[in-house]
């Protein structure tokens, strides 16, 4: 029986453990900023290969989920929101996340330099190694700002979409990366607000277990306001138009609103409420990028059109 | 020692899952590198650069 049990919770994992190694909701994240990315580009791009580039690049985005799982295993099985990962809770060892991770980091970073070109492929390879060392392995566990040079990680696929149509770097993609880059930051603050004792209890040193709570709400304004220029600002490149402006001053209104009663807020009132307007704030932040991608994206598709656009 | 396990046996049901989702993933896979393929074969080759048909029509002249 003991045997059965053992040999039950170590050896066999199911389909479903190996794609939950590879994040599947940070992957739909990187598939549709990505495609954007390649949607807005001037280049028109075969159907066949935005498809497959857009394939590779969601598997070079999970292919560091798994790397990320096989470093953090050891805090994830801290972690409340963690626990219940493949490799916390033994129904995936470690090695073999590592050996997943590596092998297709390989073949998406081969494959998207001969599907598309290879700056793209450069640009994921990048991706991949800043999000597993720069981030997980070096700034995570040793400054309150990982956060904010670690978004840089989920900033880059619009980038390498925009960089499979037109094969470089331009203001537009550059726009595109700062405004995750310049959204990361609010966006996990907020979480952590509410999610304190995972962060304490792992030692990770979020900003508001060694700066505080107070620290960090303030942290959320100043972002969200330096994140309204960068988000508007894009409205008067060449992807943008009237429809992203409109999208942008609603959306940033919206999120402006959120981070000031964040930091009007003390402990106290929050705790009374269990953190509503964090968690509301926190659940606006995800509506607002999608929100801003989605009204680029109907700017690509006017422009295609005939319409939209400034000029 | 693990032994006998029943054909129906959770152990069965989720092997057999992971081998169906991995054939179904490399069979993807193929066929996805067939698509490119055949898209990369029928693209258009790019018009040779300036500098070696200069060169050729010296030679010929």
């Amino acid at each position: 029986m003991t045997d059965i049990r053992a040999f039950d919770q170590t050896g066999e994992a199911g389909f479903r453990d190996y794609v939950a190694l590879l994040k599947p909701r940070v992957m739909s994240l990187v598939v549709f900023t990505a495609l954007v990315g390649l949607l807005v580009a001037p280049v028109p791009v075969h159907p066949v290969i935005a498809v497959a580039s857009i394939l590779f690049i969601a598997l070079g985005g999970g292919a560091s989920g798994a790397l990320n799982m096989w470093w953090d295993s050891d805090i994830d099985q801290i972690m409340r929101r963690t626990c219940a990962r493949p490799i916390p809770a033994g129904r995936v060892e470690p090695r073999e996340a590592l050996g997943l991770g590596l092998a297709l980091s390989l073949i998406s970073v081969a494959m998207l330099g001969l599907a598309a070109n290879w700056v793209a492929a450069g640009l994921l390879a990048f991706t991949i190694f800043f999000y597993v060392v720069i981030y997980s392995m070096w700034l995570k566990r040793t400054t309150p700002q990982n956060i904010v040079i670690g978004g840089a990680a989920g900033a880059f696929p619009p980038m390498i979409g925009w960089a499979c149509a037109t094969g470089g770097i331009s203001l537009e993609s550059v726009a595109m990366f700062m405004l995750i880059f310049m959204w990361t930051p609010p966006h996990f603050w907020s979480l952590a607000l509410f999610m304190n004792d995972d962060y304490s209890n792992a030692g990770v040193p979020m900003l508001t277990v060694t700066h505080g709570r107070k620290s960090a709400r303030t942290h959320i304004l100043v972002y969200t306001i330096l994140l309204t220029p960068v988000a508007v600002g894009t409205a008067f490149t060449s992807i943008g138009g009237g429809v992203y402006l409109a999208a942008s001053l609603v959306l940033s209104a919206g999120f402006l609103r959120g981070a000031w009663r964040i930091w009007k807020r003390d402990e106290a009132v929050a705790e009374a409420d269990k953190y509503a307007v964090e968690k509301k704030t926190f659940r606006f932040s995800l509506i607002y990028l999608a929100g801003l991608f989605a009204a680029l994206l109907a700017e690509g598709v006017l422009h295609h059109l005939g319409l939209g656009g400034w000029w | 020692m693990v032994t006998g396990f029943s054909e129906g046996h959770e152990i069965h049901k989720r092997r057999l899952g992971r081998n169906l989702g991995l054939g179904g993933a490399l069979l993807a896979f193929v066929l996805l590198i067939f698509a490119l393929t055949i898209v990369k074969v029928g693209e258009q080759p790019k018009p040779l650069s300036a500098k070696p048909a200069a060169v050729r029509q010296e030679a010929s002249g």
